[in-house]
C-alpha cells in the first residue's frame, strides 16, 4: 500500500512520456510520407523548389529580424511585447508614405539606392520610436509588477496602435510605388534569383551581423546582457538599468523597422493590420529559436520562413491535400504547437526552466 | 592598524532600515577605518545582507546617515556609490553566468575608461587567481564553486574599490577553501584595499580581521577588536561554537 502511490505517478508519467513518444512517431511518419510522395511524383523541378527555398529564406531573414525584438525585450524583461508586430507595421506605414513622396519627386526611380536608404532609415526610427514611447509610457511603470500585468498591456498596446494607425492613416491597403531596379532576376553563382530576394537576403544578413556584434562585443551589449541577467547586479556594476532596457527596445525597434521595408519591398502592400500575421510568425520564430536566445531568433526566422515555404508543398502536396501553398499559415503555426509540445525550450534554448523565478 | 587618529573611510550612523512594514536595522552605528578588516558576524536573518545592501544604496535607511569619506551617501543612486567606490562581493557570488569570466571582470570596470588601468587590475588579478586566467574564455556558470567565489571577488576588485563589502565569503566552500579564501582577503587588504566582511564562520572572520560588530536580530549588540570577541563570553558561547 505505501508504495502504491509512487508507483502511480511513475505510471502516469511513462503514459505522458509513451504519448508524447507516440505522437512523435506520427507526425515523423507523416513528414516522412508526405516528403516520400511528393518528391516521387516528381512533380516539381529542382528550380521551383530552389525558388520556394530562397523565397523561404527571403521571408524567414524578414521574420528574424522582428523575432529579435521579442526575444531581446524577453531576455530582458521576461514578458513577450504583442506590440512588437505594430511597431514594426508603423515603420512600414510610415516609410511608405516617404517612398511615395520620393516616388512623386522622381527619386525612387532615378536614385534608388539613395531612395531606399532615406526609406531605410525613417523606418527605422519610426519604429525605434514607437518601441521606446511603447517602454516609456506602457511597460516602465508596470516594471515591479508581475509579469503577467505587461503581457496583457502589451496586448492593449498592439491594439492602441492598430487603430491609432487606422484613425491617422484610413483603412485602406497602400501600394508601395514600384522599384524598376528592383524588378527582374539575376544569377549568382549559376542560380537564377529574382533581385528583390538578393537585397532581403544580404540586407538581413548585414542587420544580423552588425547586432551580433553590437551585442556580443561592445560596452552597451554587454551591459545589456548583464541586466538580463540580474538586474541587481547589474546596477551593482554601476549599469544605468533604464538605459539598457531603452536600448534593448531601441535595438528591437530598429531591427524591426528595417524589416518592414524589406518586408514592403517584397510584398508591396501595406495597412494598419499588417503587423499582427507578421508579428504572430516572428514570435513562433522566437519560440523555436528558444525565447531569449538571440542565435535562437535568427536561426528561428530563417527556420520558420523556410518551412513554411517549403513545408506545405512537400509535404502537404505528397498528401494529396489540394492547394498546399494556401495553408501555410497553418504550417508555421502546426510548428510552433510542435515545438511547444516536443522542444518548450526551442532549438537553442536552455535557459527557460533553468533561470527565471 | 585599527587607528582612531584618523577619519573613517566608511561610517554608518544610527541606521535603520525597513522592508515595507518591518523594521530590520535598529539603530546601527559601524565605522571602518582606512586599511582596516573589519567583520561584521551575526546568525541567520540578523539583518547582516540588508546592512551591506543599505550601505549600496540598493535598499533605502529610513533613518540614519551613512558617509563615505566625510560624505554623506545614503540617498544616493547605486551607481554613483559604487562610482564614490564602494563595490561587493555578493552573497552566493551571483557572477553573470552566461557571460564569459573575461566579461565578468569588465563588468566589474564598468565605470571606468582608463585602459591601462583596466589592464593592470586584470594583470593582479590574475596574479591573486591564476585559476581565473586560465579560463578567461569560460562561461561563468560552468566555474566550480571555488572559482566562483574567485572571478566574483575578482570583480568587486576591478571597480578598484576604496571599500571592499564582503557577504559571507566563505558560504558553501570546502574548508580548505575557506582557508584560502581568508588568507587571499588579507592579501587585498594589505595591498591597501579596506574590507568590511559579514560572516557567519566567525572564528575564521575574527582570525583576519582588526575588529568585529556582533548583530543580533537587527542591533548590534557587541563592539571590540578582534582579539578581545574571541576571547569575550559570550561569544564563545553564542558563534565560536563553545557551548
Ligand atoms: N526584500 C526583503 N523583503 C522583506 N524582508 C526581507 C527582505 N530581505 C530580507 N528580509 C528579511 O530581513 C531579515 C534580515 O535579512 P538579511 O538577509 O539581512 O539576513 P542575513 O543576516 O543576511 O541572513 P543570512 O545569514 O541568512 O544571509 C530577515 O528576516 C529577512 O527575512
Ligand atoms: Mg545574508
Amino acid at each position: 500500500m505505501q508504495r502504491a502511490l509512487p508507483q502511480q505517478i511513475s505510471d502516469r508519467f511513462n503514459f505522458a512520456a509513451g504519448v508524447i513518444w507516440a505522437l512523435r512517431v506520427i507526425v515523423a511518419a507523416i513528414v516522412v510520407w508526405g516528403a516520400v510522395s511528393t518528391l516521387t511524383s516528381g512533380f516539381y523541378s529542382a528550380s521551383q523548389w530552389r525558388d520556394l527555398f530562397i523565397f523561404g529564406l527571403a521571408q524567414g531573414g524578414v521574420y528574424a529580424l522582428i523575432a529579435l525584438g521579442y526575444t531581446m525585450v524577453y531576455g530582458i524583461l521576461g514578458f513577450i511585447n504583442f506590440a512588437h508586430g505594430e511597431v514594426f507595421m508603423s515603420g512600414m506605414m510610415i516609410g511608405y508614405f516617404v517612398a511615395d513622396y520620393l516616388n512623386e519627386a522622381g527619386m525612387w526611380n532615378g536614385n534608388p539606392v539613395l531612395a531606399l536608404l532615406i526609406v531605410l532609415v525613417v523606418s527605422m526610427l519610426t519604429s525605434t520610436g514607437v518601441a521606446v514611447l511603447v517602454e516609456r509610457i506602457a511597460y516602465r511603470p508596470l516594471r515591479e509588477s508581475p509579469r503577467i500585468v505587461p503581457l496583457i498591456t502589451s496586448i492593449g498596446a498592439s491594439f492602441f496602435i492598430q487603430y491609432a494607425f487606422r484613425g491617422l492613416f484610413g483603412a485602406g491597403v497602400k501600394s508601395y510605388p514600384r522599384m524598376e531596379a528592383l524588378q527582374g532576376a539575376i544569377t549568382v553563382l549559376g542560380v537564377r534569383i529574382l533581385k528583390v530576394h538578393v537585397l532581403v537576403i544580404v540586407a538581413v544578413f548585414i542587420m544580423m551581423g552588425l547586432l551580433y556584434w553590437f551585442v556580443e562585443k561592445t560596452r552597451m551589449g554587454k551591459a545589456i546582457r548583464a541586466v538580463a541577467e540580474d538586474k541587481e547586479i547589474a546596477a551593482l556594476m554601476g549599469v544605468d538599468i533604464d538605459r539598457a532596457i531603452v536600448m534593448t527596445f531601441a535595438i528591437g525597434g530598429m531591427m524591426a523597422g528595417a524589416a518592414g521595408l524589406l518586408y514592403a519591398l517584397v510584398f508591396n502592400q501595406v495597412f494598419f493590420f499588417s503587423g499582427f500575421l507578421p508579428g504572430i510568425k516572428a514570435f513562433t520564430a522566437a519560440v523555436l529559436g528558444g525565447i531569449g536566445n538571440i542565435v535562437g531568433a535568427m536561426l528561428g526566422g530563417i527556420v520558420l520562413g523556410i518551412v513554411e515555404s517549403v513545408g506545405p508543398i512537400l509535404i502537404l502536396s505528397g498528401l494529396g491535400i489540394p492547394a498546399p501553398h494556401q495553408l501555410k499559415d497553418v504550417v508555421a503555426f502546426t510548428v510552433l504547437v510542435l515545438v511547444l509540445i516536443f522542444r518548450p525550450k526551442g532549438l537553442l534554448g536552455e535557459r527557460l526552466a533553468e533561470e527565471r523565478d | 592598524m585599527s587607528g582612531n587618529n584618523h577619519h573613517p573611510v566608511l561610517q554608518l550612523k544610527n541606521i535603520n532600515t525597513h522592508y515595507g512594514p518591518i523594521h530590520i536595522l535598529r539603530n546601527i552605528n559601524i565605522e571602518i577605518y582606512p586599511g582596516e578588516i573589519v567583520c561584521l558576524l551575526g546568525g541567520n536573518a540578523s539583518g547582516k545582507t540588508t546592512t551591506l545592501r543599505t550601505i549600496l544604496g540598493m535598499v533605502r535607511p529610513s533613518a540614519g546617515e551613512i558617509y563615505l569619506d566625510g560624505e554623506r551617501v545614503d540617498g544616493l543612486p547605486t551607481t554613483e556609490i559604487v562610482k564614490r567606490g564602494i563595490s561587493m562581493v555578493p552573497e552566493n557570488r551571483r557572477l553573470f553566468k552566461r557571460m564569459t569570466v573575461l566579461e565578468n571582470l569588465e563588468m566589474g570596470a564598468f565605470l571606468r575608461h582608463d585602459q591601462d588601468g583596466i589592464r593592470e587590475d586584470l594583470e593582479r588579478i590574475f596574479e591573486l587567481f591564476p585559476r581565473v586566467k586560465e579560463r578567461l574564455h569560460q562561461k561563468a556558470g560552468t566555474l566550480s564553486g571555488g572559482e566562483q567565489q574567485m572571478v566574483a571577488i575578482g570583480r568587486a576588485l576591478m571597480s578598484r574599490p576604496k571599500v571592499l563589502l564582503m557577504d559571507e565569503p566563505s558560504m558553501g566552500l570546502a574548508p580548505v577553501l575557506v582557508e584560502q579564501t581568508f588568507e587571499i582577503i588579507q592579501q587585498i587588504n594589505q595591498h591597501g584595499t579596506t574590507i568590511f566582511v559579514v560572516e557567519q564562520n566567525a572564528n575564521m572572520a575574527l582570525s583576519i580581521a582588526h575588529r568585529g560588530y556582533v548583530l543580533q536580530t537587527g542591533r548590534i549588540v557587541l563592539a571590540d577588536t578582534a582579539q578581545n570577541l574571541l576571547h569575550n563570553e559570550m561569544m564563545r558561547q553564542a558563534y565560536l561554537g563553545e557551548m
